[in-house]
This record gives C-alpha cells, structure tokens and sequence, in this order.
C-alpha cells in the first residue's frame, strides 16, 4: 500500500516496522546520545580541573582529548545511521557516503601535522616571534563605562598575524 | 540492517532508481556531503591555526557564563544548547516518522516543537555572541588585560585568531540552523495545507529531517572543537 502513493522510481517498499519498535529504537537511540554528551561534559570538567595544577600530566590531557574525539564520532555515527536512517539504505548507496568521508583522516592528519611543524619550525629560526608570543600583558581592565577600542594591548605588542 | 537486493534485479537497466531512493532524497544525501566538507574545511583550519600557535585561549576561561547563573560555570550553557539540539533532532525523526504513517495531525505536533527547539538554539547562541561581544570579544577584536579571561593557557597575549574563528564558524553554523528553521516552517504550513495528503507521501519532510540532523551534527563537532578539545 506504502510503495504505490511513493515516486515511481522506488520499487520496491522499505521494510515497514510497527509503530512501537520504531518510536522505541529512536527513544533507545536519545538516550544513548544523551550518555555519551555527559561522559563527554564529565571529561571535560576532569581536564578543566587538571588544568588547575601547573603539574598536571600533558599527555593524559591529550589521551582525554582523544577519548573525547571517539566519543563524538561514536555520537555521528548514531545520528546518520539511525536518525538520518542511512543504515536502512542499499549497502552500496551508503558507501557511496562513507567512503569518500574517510578522506578526512588524511585531511585532519596531514593538517594538524603540518601545523603542529609550522610552530616548530618557526620557533627556531625566528627567535623574535617565540619572545614575542610569550609576553604578559600589565595593562589593568578597562573601566565598563569606557567604549571598548581595538585590543587594548600591552606596551610594545604587536598582534600577530599568522602569514 | 541495510537492505540486500538480488542479483538479478539489474539496478542500472533504467526506468527505476538502481539505489531505490528517491531522486531528491539522494541529492540532499550529496549537497549535505558537500556542506560536509565546508564545515570540515572550516573547522581544520581552526585546528590547523591552532596546533601553529605558541598559545591559546583556554576555552573553559572564555566559555563560563549562563544566562542569569553568571560566572564561574564552564560547559553549563553550551550543555543546554547541545541538549536542545539533541531534543529538537529526536523531535525531527518522530515527525518524520509520522510521515511514513501518512499522520498529517502528529507530523504537524512533532515539527512544531522542532521549530520551537530550533528557536531555541538560535536565542540562545545570540545570548552567547551577546555576552562575548560585551566583554569585547568580536572579529578582530580580543579583550587584552592582566587577568582577562581571554589570555592564553600561559598568560600571553592571545591572537584575535581566536575570536575570528570563534564568530565565523559558530555564525556559519547559526546560519544553517536558521536556514533550517525557515524550511520547517515552510514544510509545517505545506503540511497544514494538507500538500502531501494530495502528494499521497511526506518525503518533502524527511529531505527536510535530513537538512535538520545535518545540522545537528556539525553542532557535534563544532561543540567538540571550540569548547572541549
């Protein structure tokens, strides 16, 4: 009865579940998300509170971060295959979505890698621009009532932009 | 749970879709790849700026307010957006599924409240830039003092690399829920009119439900990038 009123093209009907099984699979799918966003918020506020000792393990902090990263992708996955019902498509159609998002491995790690070798570099062999990004402002708040200029920076900073 | 068809069904002989998808189902499917990788584009050049620099804001300074709750609150505010999100995703997909039991009354409950969430979202991402332009944040401007909450992780002087990207993306991305939201609305008064009742199918709506979790998701990562990483 569903496949007559759909567009020509479909030929054949998706598979029809009773109302209950779907209203319960999605209801089951919120919470999971829902678990997942407060795990993260958990280990964000457990690397907010290890930022408040200047000894704290910066390697932990990264794996931390790491964990998080999976979490959020783990959230991804969940909302296209079951709320964007990608995983009830053709197992070739959906691969025609997956693939070609892996290129964000490659994307996201030659990227963070060539940054992270920008800085390296450029700290040593432009011994101004290492000094320079290292000074502390003196300069007090500005009062409330004053009209906010253009960064109120302190005696002889230049803002750095990156080139 | 994905579907198998039978080696004989010769999907690529014409006259039929070989995916058995709607023509515009599939083309949503392709441009929101295509948003995909804006977004990704945007956000790896965040993460790319940010790895390049001697130092950075901590997000947990910066972020750390809630309306009418003040100070001191980090992840608080930016939790209930997420949430509202999340909700207004699952809203969504009951509307949409709605649809598939040609319900026009329960698509028209559930799309409501979509809007209402995606509102939501909106008023509250404004009361951000709000809250953040007053401190004097904004493009090409970052609140420079001893003490500033904007100061990087080491207590240098930050780059306004921060706040441009800050407001960029985060406005991209406001952008596109408020895009959304106008869609919504426009598939709620089709609804009202009874369109897909005559059409005899709500795949308008679920082209619709694809754009909203879209959005929902690049929420995720944007989330992820500026205010827990």
């Amino acid at each position: 009865m569903e496949h007559q009123s759909m567009s020509s093209e479909i030929t054949f009907a998706p598979e029809h579940h009773d109302t209950k099984s779907v209203v319960r699979k999605i209801i089951k799918t919120t919470v999971i998300l829902s678990v997942i966003t407060i795990i993260e918020l958990a280990l964000g506020y457990i690397i907010f509170f290890m930022h408040k000792n200047p000894d704290h393990s910066v390697n932990l902090v990264l794996a931390i971060k790491g964990v998080i990263v999976i979490l959020s992708l783990a959230k991804a996955f969940y909302i296209v295959s079951i709320f964007m019902h990608l995983g009830d498509e053709i197992r070739n159609m959906i691969m025609t979505i997956v693939v070609p998002l892996f290129l964000f491995v490659w994307f996201i790690a030659a990227f963070m890698w060539d940054g992270n070798s920008y800085k390296d570099l450029r700290n040593t062999y432009d011994r101004h621009h290492a000094e320079q990004t290292n000074v502390k402002p003196t300069n007090p708040k500005p009062a409330e009532h004053e009209e906010h200029s253009e960064k109120p920076a302190a005696e002889g900073v230049k803002q750095e932009k990156l080139h | 749970m994905a579907q198998a068809v039978a080696a004989n069904t010769k999907w690529w002989s014409g006259g039929k879709s070989p995916f058995n998808i709607e023509y515009g189902k599939l083309m949503m499917w392709y441009f929101l790849m295509s948003d995909a990788f804006t977004f990704g584009a945007f956000l790896i050049a965040y993460g790319t700026v940010r790895m390049s620099s001697n130092g950075w804001p901590d997000p947990n300074h910066v972020f750390q307010s809630a309306p009418f709750l003040g100070d001191g609150l980090p992840l608080v505010f930016v939790s209930l957006m997420t949430f509202i999100l999340i909700v207004s995703s699952v809203t969504m997909v009951l509307a949409v599924h709605e649809g598939h039991n040609m319900n026009r009354k329960g698509v028209i409950k559930w799309l409501a409240w979509t809007i209402v969430g995606g509102f939501a979202f909106l008023g509250c991402q404004a009361w951000e830039w709000t809250h953040l332009f007053h401190e004097g944040a904004w493009w090409g401007k970052i609140p420079v003092y001893a003490g500033s909450h904007f100061l990087n992780a080491d207590g240098s002087v930050p780059s306004t690399n921060f706040s441009n990207f800050f407001f960029t993306i985060t406005g991209f991305h406001g952008f596109h829920v408020f895009s959304g939201v106008i869609i919504n609305i426009i598939m709620l008064i089709m609804t009202i009119q009874g369109k897909f009742d005559q059409r005899g199918h709500y795949l308008m709506i679920e082209k619709a439900g694809l754009y909203w979790h879209f959005v929902d998701l690049v929420w995720v990562f944007v989330f992820l990038c500026f205010y827990l990483l």
